[in-house]
């Protein structure tokens, strides 16, 4: 074998790309429905959205090169992922991320924070694609793995959708885009390591992102679909021009043969191992109809982008790779592809944790001071900050910026249809129990979209772990993924593409599971959409669902008690969907005035939410016949929701959740400017208002003393 | 009244401009691409935000020479409208059309946001949809708009009541000089600005404040 084949099935076969460790338990997801018109397997998964339209979505992984450098690494992860969904013939129209760094007084914290959250406006922002939503937390378990997941989505007509497919023999294989050079070579071998003390020595694996000639590529790609001269076309991300073409190929039935004199380049002297492994971004690779190359050609030029036909389709399933009249490289194409490894690692089961008695749990001394902690945790407290730095109103199509329960995009060409967009995952949840906290994530997410009023359409997902050579992490790989399955099978959510970071340790410390859920839902018309923004005075507050009772693996434990234990809530899929069918049709029938999901931090944290976005106070009362104040105020059971109903609608409303068998209860009225829980506490909005938005943009100033969560 | 809209590869908010100036006038304006050095016969000529030439050597230094620039120039000189929005009025300051400079934000960070923004002079051709004093509500996106002019020229701007735009309420989102949002060049008839009332002229953007500022521009107010 030479070095450079070396060099590419190392290239194929790492965990990366090839999914060795995890392709087993993938193929137990659902991934069908009638909406799906394109699963996994393809850069990005394809639902329908009705009048010729689809969405075409995936979220991706850029963890290990955005702990190393992480600016670029952030900024070409956005540009990998926008990569993917216009490569489908999609033009994008929304991007969300979900950000995990370590504690904040880990010396790297705030310099990892600053560069990501750069990074990520710097692609995005020159890009032009809005951003609008995302996820932001700190824990010391990701001190040494940061993670940064990165979603897009863009539109497409439902019968232009391009695959990776080749077709036909002796067809030019065309190279399109920025030059080649040597950055990133190794970048997805790199990543599918662990980290040891030598990470410094990592960086050149890193990738450069040019988002202008992003830009250009977007609109020369799809002028070049357009004009009909596309028959396959791959982006060249992970493992650059090898991955590319071998995917062209092993799934066309074809071989590939290349000519890497041809490739341009943009130092001289590269070996053929560097060209085959070079991440250089901004590149593409397609087989284009002969007949249309010089008008190809014609559109590349006016962009100002490199187009040279390095090689062709051959028809003997063979991976075969030239360089200075030299074969360097002659390997079976679909070995290489298709037919990589699969493992079946070894698993164990995950322990679980008694559960915690509510009553048993110590009551704050101050429960005034209990919510204000809560409310401005590192992980619970507002990102703007961040999302202030990202363009989320490009396209002139952002309903719904970051901030809410999911944000709301336009469909361009449709007077009222939208599309809704959220990415969820609690990874206390899934540390205490992965099956659970897998089953929470989906369902969190399916809620969102609902809390908005969106009909869930299908999500993506990102799986962090840790090594899965390590028989307990693998077990929190295998029952977060059944956890999935399941809620994803029960709401007919299917998972229609996504992306597994493995190896996310540090000198043999793991992160917590961390598989994110980004989902999409279809908004029939916008101006019924809901928020938390829209309560009005005199509005009754309604909380649907059961009271809270559930303190394990809480916010408030954490925050508050400083503990880290318990199971997390449990999910009953049945009440999630029978609360969320009722809560959908209420916004639908404009019975609501504003409406927010009950998640981490629980009923305290979501009242503070509404009142704030909806700039009023309000005023509650809450008897502790059922379960204490403490599990009431902070208890994370699921299913659950907050809205607020007009005054002349309240009867009405309640009779029609006790008929939809939706426990509710009247907690109190929308009024004034404070935060009133009758007989505790008056917390002004003001002061609600500082606890939640100062602690970020005062810690990257430098301005505070960092906090331990 | 006609308009076109200059397109340079990188500008990323020229799809947005088209669709307000389409929403507004009833029909599409025409387009021109970086390299023609003649721009057809129209009343308004804007040049739309973005990255042009990703922002490269300097905001709008490389837009400011290429061919349809020099288009543009002499559409101004012949005193057509012209409006540059953020990338555009940073373009039009590179090309010589607006006095000053657009430096980075005071924050060093790219700001996107709503601001309130006051019409300093209604008795422009792009502002006279307005009342002197109103008060908007316009989103800014951008990375380089901390505007920035010697005393002289800020003299000579305020004197001539060529400020036509300032945040207001406390607002100004990167150290703008003056808290100055927009400006118009001597004849008036060239206006920068740095917010975005493309983004601003619909109920699905939360408000039409942006709305009277083309409908300014296109001679569209009831006399």
């Amino acid at each position: 074998m030479t070095f450079t084949e070396l060099g590419i099935v190392s290239a194929m076969w790492n965990e990366h790309c090839s999914y060795k460790s995890s392709k087993r338990w993938l193929r137990t997801l659902p991934t069908t429905g009638p909406r799906v018109i394109q699963g996994p397997g393809e850069n990005a998964g394809v639902v329908d959205i009705g009048d010729g339209d689809c969405v075409v979505f995936k979220m991706e992984s850029h963890n290990h090169p955005s702990y190393i450098e992480p600016y670029q690494g952030a900024a070409t992860g956005i540009g990998g992922i926008l990569r993917d969904i216009f490569t489908m013939g999609a033009r994008p129209i929304a991007s969300m991320n979900a950000l995990r760094f370590g504690a904040p007084d880990h010396p790297k914290t705030r310099h990892l924070v600053s560069g990501v959250v750069a990074g990520i406006g710097g692609y995005a922002n020159a890009f032009g694609v809005p951003t609008v939503g995302g996820e932001l937390e700190f824990d010391e378990r990701y001190n040494g793995n940061i993670l940064v997941n990165a979603f897009a989505a863009g539109l497409a007509k439902s019968d232009a959708i391009f695959t990776s497919k080749a077709e036909g023999v002796g067809l030019p294989v065309v190279y399109l885009g920025a030059k080649t050079g040597r950055d990133g070579v190794g970048g997805a071998t790199m990543a599918s390591a662990e980290f040891d003390s030598t990470i410094e020595e990592k960086r050149p694996t890193v990738q450069v992102g040019d988002p202008f000639t992003e830009k250009c590529l977007l609109e020369a790609c799809l002028e070049l679909m357009a004009s009909g001269a596309v028959i396959a076309i791959q982006d060249m991300g992970a493992a650059g021009l090898t991955c590319s073409a071998v995917e062209m190929g092993a799934k066309g039935d074809l071989g590939i043969r290349l000519d890497l004199d041809r490739v341009p380049v943009r130092e001289a002297d590269m070996s053929a191992y560097e060209m085959m492994l070079s991440e250089t971004q901004e590149r593409m690779l397609m087989v284009l109809r002969p007949e249309k190359e010089a008008q190809a050609q014609a559109i590349f030029r006016k962009w100002g982008l490199d187009f040279a036909i390095v090689g062709e389709t051959t028809d003997d399933q063979r991976f075969s790779v030239v360089h200075g009249g030299e074969t360097v490289a002659d390997l079976p194409i679909r070995e290489l592809g298709d037919a990589a490894p699969e493992y079946d690692r070894h698993w164990r089961e995950p322990g679980r944790y008694t559960p915690i008695v509510a009553s048993t749990v110590e009551e704050p001394e101050d429960y005034r001071a209990a919510l204000l902690a809560v409310l401005g945790a590192p992980s619970q407290g507002s990102a703007r900050w961040v999302w202030e730095q990202y363009d989320t109103m490009i396209q002139g199509n952002t309903v719904e910026r970051p901030g809410g329960d999911a944000g709301i995009v336009r469909v361009e060409g449709h007077p009222r249809k939208a599309l809704a967009f959220t990415c969820d995952v609690n990874p206390r949840y899934c540390e205490a129990d992965p099956y659970e906290g897998g089953k929470q994530a989906v369902a969190e997410c399916w809620r969102n979209l609902t809390a908005v009023g969106a009909d869930p359409l299908a999500v993506t997902d990102n799986l962090n772990f840790g090594d899965p050579e390590n028989p307990e992490i693998m077990g929190q790989l295998v029952k977060a993924i059944e956890g999935i399955a399941e809620a994803c099978s029960w709401f007919e959510f299917p998972v229609v593409s996504g992306n597994v970071s493995l190896y996310n340790q540090t000198e043999g410390r793991s992160i917590p599971p961390t598989p994110v859920i980004a989902g999409v839902g279809l908004v029939p018309d916008w101006r019924y959409a809901a928020s938390a923004g829209g309560a009005k005075p005199g509005d009754h507050l309604v909380l649907l669902g059961h009271d809270g009772d559930h303190l394990g693996a809480s916010a408030f434990l954490r925050v508050v008690q400083g503990l880290d234990n318990g199971p997390p809530p449990s999910v009953d899929l049945a009440a999630e969907w029978r609360n969320g069918e009722f809560v959908r049709s209420a916004i639908r029938n404009e019975q609501v005035t504003a409406c927010h999901d009950l998640s981490s931090g629980g009923l305290a944290i979501a009242m503070a939410e509404l009142a704030l976005a909806s700039g009023i106070g309000l005023t509650v009362r809450l008897d502790t016949e059922t379960s204490p104040l403490h599990a009431q105020l902070f208890g994370e059971d699921q299913a659950r929701y907050l809205v607020t109903v007009p005054n002349d609608l309240a009867n009405f409303f309640c009779m029609n959740a006790e008929g939809a068998g939706v426990p509710f209860r009247i907690l109190g009225t929308i009024g004034g400017d404070a935060l009133v829980l009758e007989d505790r506490f008056s917390i002004p909005l003001d002061e609600l208002r500082a606890a939640h938005e100062d602690w970020l943009p005062n810690y990257m100033d430098g301005n505070t003393a960092p906090s331990g969560n | 009244m006609k308009s076109a809209v200059i397109l340079l590869p990188g500008l990323n908010r020229d799809r947005d401009m088209i669709a307000a100036l389409t929403k507004i006038a009833g029909e599409p304006p025409v387009t021109v691409w970086q390299s023609e050095t003649e721009i057809p016969d129209v009343d308004l000529v804007v040049v739309p935000g973005g990255f042009s030439y990703g922002d490269y050597l300097r905001a709008g230094a490389i837009a400011a020479r290429m061919p349809v620039l020099q288009a543009v120039r002499e559409k101004a000189e012949k005193g057509v409208r012209v409006l540059g929005v953020c990338n555009g009025f940073q373009i039009l300051i590179e090309a010589g059309l607006l006095p000053g400079a657009l430096m980075r934000n005071a924050s060093l960070r790219f700001v996107c946001r709503e601001v309130r923004l006051r019409i300093e002079n209604a008795d422009t051709v792009f502002t006279q949809a307005y009342e002197a004093g109103q008060v908007l509500t316009c989103p800014v996106a951008h990375h380089d708009g901390n505007y920035i002019v010697d005393k002289a020229g800020l003299k000579r701007l305020q004197d001539d009541d060529r400020i036509v735009l300032r945040y207001a309420d406390g607002t100004n989102p990167n150290g703008s000089l003056d808290d100055i949002a927009g400006i118009v060049n001597e004849a008036g008839n060239v206006l920068g600005m740095m917010p975005h009332p493309e983004n601003r002229i619909e109920p699905a953007h939360g408000g039409r404040d942006g709305r009277a500022l083309f409908a300014s521009a296109l001679d569209m107010v009831a006399a």
